[in-house]
């Protein structure tokens, strides 16, 4: 009797133990595009495969504009998902400081972080006073000229190999009836591209300067005219592109009724999603052409404070997951992302990725705009920019004085 | 013992004890509500509130924005058109459906349909109606008149106007349902002694009818003001506030600010500008109507 009295018992303790080790894990995130959505389920396919824990999608579709309102909301209400998608940077400062966010030093420490994520920039944008908040799981950069060879060709000319050329080209293009450059009407897309127009045409470090230490001056100097004056360029060539979606923009490329598109390396799923081969069919040019550097913002997943062991237990192990190497290949191989570490082998990675690839190893990089900007400061530049390339009426010096008052007044 | 007094307190008790929650209601959702955000417009908070009061800065940035300067030009010219036209437009569409017609209730259902469609569906649909490649413009150009152009959701000049469009479809047969309802309350006789007078139907529309009936245009002036106040969907559905900002409205900034922004302090800074916007027209008008104890 005894013995089966402590048979059942054990059973029940293993049962439990078992249980407690079982969690489901929400996540939310807003990747919904097509390219996006097989990246995630790599995501939860090793998730599952390497712990006993359940991953449960929480896609919020409309982009991170429409999500993080929603992802806030959840937090702050006392609702938390057991972890979430952010651009890390600034966006999470605020919750940081309220507490709530969990702090995932011991998991960093443990997995050793701070050795294998390269650039060591990344991790940096996940610290707070020294602790490690969130988990970077890719790197975009959005300094790309996307170009397509038959609209070029259609038009006579050879595919430019900087961003001068293909002003110069812009005419020519604009008489053989393709617009010369694509623009969504989304106000992201429209500040986007003027940073990266300022990251390449600014001269070196404009971007740390003027966001990350607020350089009023400098937002004022001639250099910044000049970028401003590419920017006045750039709306003459855009006139007629009436999408509203970057990938409705991109298409526009694909389909060679545009010249090109300033984006950031996502697009380049969009690409391949339509058979496009880089090289022979469009023409991928980092840096404008000009200056090839690219900036290393992308996604990390930030874990709440929740109030269950099982939970908490879960998202160590989410954690762990989302940095270890057959994750970082499987995810960002189809995401068309960079990995965050350095020691993996992405031999299928396209031209593209690899030029990408190239630049990252040589070490020409710098902080992506949500690690200097706050989420208002963006807004702000939104605003601006989305009036500026769709009205015509704003000159270039009217806008850089009010480029100047943002700058100014940002924080 | 002489019967005291009831005390007036405790007059019609039930009723007050049911009155109670919608009074809480009132007082801490809407009175509360109102306080804290207009207190909290004083403060810098971000995404979080905080009590790190500013003063006016929150205004000062706003009164500079010229995002903000744009979507108060759009609300008042959406506004003013839309009152004044969805007004007529009703009215005369009442006006011909009560000439005792024949099949009244079909039209009065056709012209009442839109109103069943949300803001969001009433914006896709229009915005496909006003896109250049495939709506109207390319349906008459096809039709042969090759000069016609009208893509007013792709000039920021007019884009207020493409909008204002989408919101007559759907607003103006509410608006005709109300003054049908109005011009049916009036006495067969009045139109009889007009008659035997010889006066023509459109002076007695004018002068005795519209008149009798202002009650009802009061009713439907508020309705159409609340409607043109939180105008936001239609907006978001129909043009996303573009081309650039040219078609944005205060309650897209509000929004924006205060979620996408994560700058709870500029919203709350604008939406109590829109509270105060309201208040002008409010106070007044209300104090005209119900403050003075003659009534008609």
């Amino acid at each position: 009797m005894t013995a089966f009295r402590t048979f059942f018992a054990a059973t029940t303790a293993l049962c439990a133990g078992s249980a407690a080790l079982a969690a489901d894990l929400e996540v939310t995130h807003w990747w919904t595009s097509g390219g996006e959505a097989a990246a995630v389920a790599e995501f939860a396919r090793e998730f599952e495969a390497q712990t006993d824990h359940t991953w449960v999608d929480g896609a919020i579709a409309g982009g991170g504009g429409t999500a993080r309102p929603v992802m806030v909301s959840r937090i702050i209400g006392g609702d938390p998902m057991g972890a979430f998608q952010f651009n890390h940077g600034r966006q999470a400062e605020e919750l940081i400081e309220a507490g709530l966010l969990r702090d995932m030093t011991d998991v960093a420490e443990a997995e050793g972080w701070k050795d294998i994520v390269n650039p060591p920039s990344l991790l940096d944008a996940c610290t707070v006073d020294g602790r490690i908040y969130c988990a970077p799981v890719n790197i975009h950069s959005w300094q790309w000229l996307w170009l397509s060879n038959a609209a070029f060709e259609k038009a006579g000319l050879d595919v430019p190999t900087n961003w001068d050329e293909f002003v110069a080209a812009g005419p020519a293009l604009r008489e053989a009836g393709i617009t010369p450059m694509a623009l969504g009407g989304q106000p992201w897309q429209s500040s986007g591209a003027f940073n990266v127009l300022m990251a390449t045409l600014g001269g070196p470090g404009a971007l740390q300067k003027i966001y990350g230490d607020g350089d009023a001056e400098m937002a004022a100097g001639d250099a910044m005219k000049r970028v401003f004056q590419a920017a006045s360029d750039m709306r003459e060539m855009v006139q007629g592109s009436n999408v509203q979606d970057w990938n409705q923009a991109t298409n526009l490329v694909i389909t060679d009724q545009a010249g090109g598109q300033i984006m950031g390396d996502w697009a380049q799923g969009e690409f391949a999603v339509a058979g496009e081969v880089a090289g022979e069919d469009y023409t991928c040019l980092p840096g404008l052409g000009v200056n090839e550097v690219i900036s290393t913002g992308g996604d990390a997943i930030y874990f709440p404070v929740v109030d269950d062991e099982e939970i908490s237990a879960a998202q160590d192990a989410l954690a762990a997951t989302l940095l270890n190497p057959q994750t970082q290949v499987a995810f960002n191989l189809k995401k068309g992302s960079l990995p965050v570490r350095a020691d993996v082998d992405l031999e299928a990675a396209n031209d593209c990725m690899k030029k990408g690839l190239e630049i990252l190893a040589s070490g020409a990089i710098m902080p992506d705009v949500n690690m200097l900007n706050t989420e208002d400061t963006n807004n702000q530049l939104n605003d601006l920019f989305v009036q500026f390339f769709q009205d015509t009426s704003i000159s270039a010096d009217d806008a850089q004085a009010r480029f100047v008052d943002i700058v100014a007044n940002k924080d | 013992m002489a019967a005291t007094r009831p005390n007036r307190l405790f007059r019609n008790l039930t009723a007050k004890i049911a009155a109670i929650p919608m009074i809480l209601t009132a007082l801490v959702v809407f009175v509360g509500g109102t306080v804290w955000t207009v207190t909290y417009s004083f403060t810098s908070s971000k995404l979080l509130p905080k009590t790190k009061f500013v003063g006016l800065d929150q205004y000062e940035r706003l009164w500079n924005t010229p995002r903000w300067m744009v979507s108060i030009e759009n609300l008042l010219i959406y506004g003013i058109f839309m009152m004044v036209l969805s007004l007529v437009l009703g009215f005369v569409l009442a006006a011909l459906l009560d000439q005792k017609i024949r099949y009244e209730n079909t039209f009065r259902t056709i012209l009442l349909y839109p109103f069943a469609l949300s803001f969001i569906v009433t914006g896709l649909v229009w915005q496909w109606l006003l896109n250049p490649d495939f709506g109207i413009q390319s349906v008459i150009q096809r039709l042969g008149w090759q000069s016609f152009d009208f893509d007013p959701l792709y000039n920021a000049d007019i884009v207020i106007y493409g909008v204002l469009i989408a919101g007559l479809w759907q607003g103006s047969g509410l608006v005709m349902c109300l003054m049908l309802a109005g011009l049916r309350g009036i006495d067969q006789e009045i139109w009889k002694a007009s008659r035997v007078d010889g006066i023509p139907a459109w002076k007695t529309y004018i002068f005795i009818i519209i008149p009798m009936m202002r009650p009802v245009f009061i009713t439907t002036l508020v309705i159409i003001a609340s409607g043109i106040v939180r105008l936001y969907d239609l907006i978001v559905a129909q043009t996303g506030g573009g081309p650039g900002i040219a078609s944005d409205v205060p309650a897209k900034y509000v929004y924006d600010y205060m979620f996408q922004g994560q700058n709870l302090g500029q919203g709350f800074a604008a939406s109590t500008m829109m509270l105060l916007a309201v208040l002008v027209i409010v106070v007044p008008w209300a104090y005209l109507e119900f403050g003075g104890k003659k009534r008609v």
